[in-house]
């Protein structure tokens, strides 16, 4: 008896959470209302089912629950029951896989027309690139991936000279245009999926996938990866942006094509002396860092991270936060680079600068911080020399600087504007080390490398 | 000579008792003792990776509050979590520790046809489980690779335990593979060659259809995984590509070219999807057994059960790929997975149906083994359901890789069968032990079990729905996750260690019982089935003294009318049956039901 009610119970109980309960679909912003609307036919055959067998079988427990003297009946089949609850069912099912094929057949088939976007994943970051004017994207050689060549574009294959490339997580795409996403990694599998567009699929590398929709909603939505990655798979964070036609084309013209940055001349370290007169008052002459003035070494950095910071400073991504106060600093400080040349010019200038380490200022348990240090090796490196097209370096840097950034990751101080991905995927890492101490830990095995 | 069934041989062959404790309980070639090695061993394990989920859930309920656990070590729970309970814990318990020890005594043989085999299963199986948990403690730890164990991740750096963990993982597998083969083989020859006289196929308890179709699937399944696992191990220490295109990793190209990663997923899927019904199929037959006595009443559609038994065995070769909608294979593939993932639907709807029947016009003991048999009705109907979405390709969509698969399979494949091997454990622990267990313990297994799983999975499915990914150390913050999801994620965890925690009242009820418990006697439920007839009880060696049983009927001549007890056990004869006072004179119709056009035994040679 008690059973009975607890499966009574149970049923009625499932049924006021799900209309009740908060926690429902994620409001849509995609043509795959039919989806929806696919899960709601499923929802209530199913629904009918859990009810009525459910209750059927408490039912059964009450009446025919042992009384002595009682006896079951000795019925071993009834084949008419049987015969009729399998055509029942089956039918059942024939109404919720009809509408499911249906629905499917049309993801399958891309509309007509469809712009197009290729979504590059690799661990554990995303970038895009568009087909550029001729409509076709380049080739693509796995074996040509490198810092100069992030895409891997054949360099001679003319398809592949106005392809638009988009080193970044965020991109933009059209509303109310069908959208063709063609899905390809650099390393292992990921996947694209926009919650609130209800399609995702996998990336496979050595193939190339896709999926499409049509973005119904003006707004900015969040990528996630959905497929296991490796250590940093939650921190794998992409931005769509669902912009007016018009806005979108411009945001396209904006961004630089393949031919274009393979055009750009390299910087030109002469030029950049000139510039890093600026920088050298706070970093030092050498660039190696004045702790007293909160500016750290810059000389042996990667310059791809050290451009990419420069742009964050410039555009507001980093260098914003009321609390930051340092970063705070150095935002006009960046904008005294005006061009995308002028900058290149001074990273260039800062890689003829002596490399010397940076004297260690921080202690802590260096055994407990290599321990820790497993995590981030797999973005920095083994020995924190940075990986090229992933994460900075860290060792021989200013130590001083690394324990105040992964305070301000933590924090949210870094890494908190939503267009800044990487830095909320150093964010996301940045909870691995649960207080001050594990930092100091981190910081100073960092010391040892 | 022609070939003679062993129960029809004139002079059985000697049994040779053993003699020493070594003999007869470490290298123990009895059935029974090697189930219960096998089941032991198997519990252990699932005790490690039930303490594994509880880390899981204390980092998802409570992110950034326990120092020690890492993304790696996060990772590497989840892998060892699935991999332990789904293929060292369930598929050991329910073949090497069930079909060990149920197999002989319900078709009335001695023992298995080849002992020696059965007992290099379980201490081959029992290696396998110390190179599994010695990943563990190599530098680099267990893979975390998720148990799929996808390449190209699962054997790049950025994956914990991409170097000796997921090597030692493959080995694991490997040994796993060859101790499942050798039992197999064993469990598959035994029903179909040393039945006792008069047990035909369509007279076996379902347990054994159960157990039998389950052990066919796995020796059709597993070598698809063993040679996936080959492959993964040349990949890594020998640079071949089956798995492994151009790629990159950690900034570097790579030497490998040419392979595919969707290959392996293909390969690891037709064995994983036959692998759900390898321990599903089990949990179909025990759990009928246990509805079927505890209810006094024949098992309702006995024959359309067993063709549905071997439905779905067949159809889940063919259903594979739904586990792969967004893998990024051809796209059209998934018409055809789809269509055959709903048609296995009906047969299964079938079963569930045919449980509740039986109970319909029964005359209900709600005994503790009873109570987890019900319990399981009620959550393999919502699992089986919420299989229907994920089944249904377009709906896979938004669900795939979310709670709402989490949620799905730990109920259709986790709590489900686990509801029925401790309902199983209940039940038979009288006979296995000759001991009663502690009713009132069992019970309050039960219900904290039931309540505190469902609390656990049904909100999951929400989470699912919201589009909260799985696999996610840490959800951070994620723009369409409202914080209510974090509140239900901390009662889920909540649920879990309270869930976690009671799974000792079990282990101390089996234990302390063994020497409190009371005496149960040979047949305590009133069950029909051969091994309740044991002239001993726990069985002695060679199970059955000096005569094989004789079955005269089906196993669930249970209330038959006109006879004075309410069930007739599977060896007695017709002219035994005791009658009511009032019907003497009528002609009980018993012990023909399920052998009409079954004259004939295995080998096509008349039954006695």
């Amino acid at each position: 008896m008690p059973l009975a009610i607890a499966l009574i119970v149970l049923v009625v109980g499932s049924l006021l959470f799900h209309f009740l309960s908060p926690w429902t679909f994620t409001p849509i912003a995609s043509n795959w209302g039919m989806i929806d609307a696919t899960i709601n036919i499923t929802f209530w055959v199913t629904g009918v089912v859990f009810v009525a067998v459910n209750i059927f079988m408490a039912y059964a427990i009450i009446r025919f629950r042992h009384r002595d003297g009682a006896r079951a009946k000795y019925e071993p089949e009834n084949k008419k029951l049987e015969l009729w609850l399998t055509v029942i069912t089956t039918i059942g099912v024939a109404a919720m896989l009809a509408p499911g094929l249906f629905v499917w057949a049309k993801f399958v088939n891309v509309p007509e027309g469809a712009t197009e976007i290729e979504a590059v994943g690799q661990q554990w970051q995303w970038s895009y690139r568009l087909p550029g004017e001729d409509g076709t994207f380049g080739t693509i050689d796995a074996k040509l991936y490198s810092v100069e060549n992030p895409f891997g574009i054949v360099p001679d294959d003319p398809n592949g000279q106005d392809d638009v490339l988009i080193d970044d997580a965020v991109v933009h795409i059209p509303l109310g245009e069908p959208v063709l996403f063609w899905l390809r990694s650099k390393d292992v599998l990921h996947n694209f999926t926009v919650a609130q567009f209800r399609v995702k699929m996998d990336l496979v590398p050595g193939l190339v996938t896709y999926m499409w929709l049509e973005p119904t909603k003006v707004g900015e939505y969040e990528v996630l990866c959905e497929e296991l990655c490796g250590v940093a798979h939650h921190a794998m964070r992409g931005r769509v942006v669902v912009d007016e036609p018009e806005d979108y084309q411009a945001w396209v013209n904006s961004q630089p094509t393949f031919a274009e940055i393979q055009a750009r001349p390299a910087g030109d370290p002469v030029l950049g002396a000139a510039s890093y007169a600026v920088c050298a008052a706070c970093h030092g002459a050498q660039g190696e860092g004045i702790q007293a003035l909160n500016a750290p070494k810059l000389s042996g950095q990667d310059p791809r991270y050290l451009k990419k910071q420069l742009r964050k400073y410039q555009t507001g991504l980093r260098g914003a936060h009321e609390d930051d106060t340092y970063g705070r600093q150095m935002a006009p400080m960046a904008s005294t680079l005006p061009t995308e040349a002028m900058i290149d010019n001074v990273i260039a200038y800062i890689g003829t600068l002596s490399d010397t380490d940076a004297p260690a200022t921080v202690t802590g348990d260096a055994e407990h911080g290599a321990e820790l240090y497993t995590v981030c090796s797999n973005c920095h490196g083994k020995d924190g020399q940075g990986i090229k097209m992933n994460a900075p370096r860290q060792a021989g840097m200013s130590d001083w600087y690394l324990l105040r950034q992964l305070e301000n990751f933590k924090a949210g101080i870094r890494g908190g504007h939503p267009a800044d991905l990487r830095g909320k995927q150093m964010g996301l890492m940045s909870q691995t080390l649960h207080d001050e101490q594990a930092m100091k830990d981190v910081v100073a095995y960092i010391n040892t490398l | 000579m022609a070939y003679v069934a062993i129960a029809d041989r004139d002079h059985e062959q000697e049994l040779h008792d053993p003699t020493t404790f070594i003999t007869k309980y470490i290298w123990s070639q009895d059935h029974k003792v090697i189930a219960i090695q096998y089941s032991i061993t198997a519990m252990f394990v699932g005790l490690v990776a039930l303490g594994l989920s509880a880390m899981m859930r204390l980092q998802l309920g409570f992110p950034d509050s326990f120092s020690f656990i890492t993304p790696t070590d996060y990772y590497q729970f989840i892998t060892m979590h699935g991999m332990i309970m789904v293929i060292f814990l369930l598929t050991a318990l329910f073949l090497g520790g069930f079909g060990n020890y149920l197999i002989p005594l319900m078709i009335g043989s001695r023992d298995m046809v080849f002992p020696y085999m059965n007992m290099m299963s379980y201490w081959v199986y029992l290696v396998s489980v110390i190179v599994l948990l010695a990943s563990f403690f190599v530098p680099g730890g267990a893979t975390g690779a998720g148990w799929t164990l996808y390449p190209p991740q699962a054997i790049l750096p950025g994956t914990p335990g991409s170097e000796l963990g997921i090597l030692l993982m493959l080995v694991a597998l490997a040994l796993f593979i060859v101790a499942f083969t050798m039992g197999g083989l064993n469990y598959v020859t035994t029903i179909l060659q040393a039945r006792t006289r008069g047990m035909t196929l369509m007279r076996m308890p379902l347990s054994l259809w159960g157990i039998f179709m389950a052990t066919i699937l796995g020796l059709l399944a597993f070598p698809a995984l063993f040679v996936s696992a080959v492959m993964m191990t040349l990949d890594k220490v020998a640079g071949t590509s089956f798995f492994m295109p151009a790629i990159l990793s950690m900034g570097e190209t790579m030497d490998h070219e040419g392979g595919s990663p969707i290959l392996f997923q293909h390969l690891f899927w037709f064995f994983g999807h036959p692998e759900v019904y390898i321990v599903a199929l089990p949990a179909f037959g025990l759990v009928s057994d246990l509805l079927s006595t505890h209810a006094r009443k024949a098992i309702f559609g006995y024959r359309m059960m067993v063709w549905a038994i071997l439905a779905i065995g067949g159809l889940s070769f063919i259903v594979w790929a739904h586990h792969m909608y967004v893998s990024g294979m051809n796209p059209y593939f998934g018409f055809f997975f789809a269509t055959t993932t709903l048609i296995i639907a009906v047969p299964t709807a079938i079963k569930v149906y045919n449980w509740v029947l039986t109970l319909w016009q029964g005359n209900i003991r709600m005994t503790v083994p009873m109570l987890f048999a019900i319990g399981f009705i009620f959550t393999f109907t919502h699992g089986g359901l919420t299989g229907i979405f994920l089944g249904n390709v377009v709906v896979d969509l938004p669900l795939s890789d979310t709670y709402f698969v989490v949620a799905h399979f730990h109920m259709v494949m986790g709590v489900s069968p686990i509801l029925v091997v401790f309902g199983s454990i209940y039940h038979w622990y009288p006979k296995i032990t000759g001991k009663m267990f502690n009713q009132t313990l069992g019970k309050l297994h039960f219900w904290i079990t039931f309540l505190g799983t469902y609390a656990i999975y049904l909100p999951m499915h929400y989470l699912g729905f919201l589009g909260v990914p799985r696999r996610y150390y840490a959800m951070g913050d994620t723009e369409f996750m409202p914080e209510s999801a974090f509140t239900l994620n901390q009662g889920i965890t909540i649920s879990a260690l309270i869930v976690g925690a009671a799974q000792f009242i079990f282990l101390y009820n089996i234990i302390v019982s063994l020497k409190k418990g009371k005496d149960a006697g040979s047949n305590p439920w009133e069950a029909t089935t051969l091994e309740w007839q044991t002239p001993d009880t726990p069985p002695k060696h060679g199970n059955w003294g000096p005569e094989l049983p004789v079955v005269h009927r089906w196993a669930y001549d249970y209330s038959v009318p006109g006879c004075r007890d309410d069930f007739i056990p599977q060896n007695m004869a017709p002219d035994d049956v005791p009658m009511a006072a009032d019907s003497v004179s009528q002609s009980p119709d018993v012990g023909t039901h399920g052998s009409e056009g079954e004259t004939d035994g295995p080998d096509g040679e008349p039954v006695a």
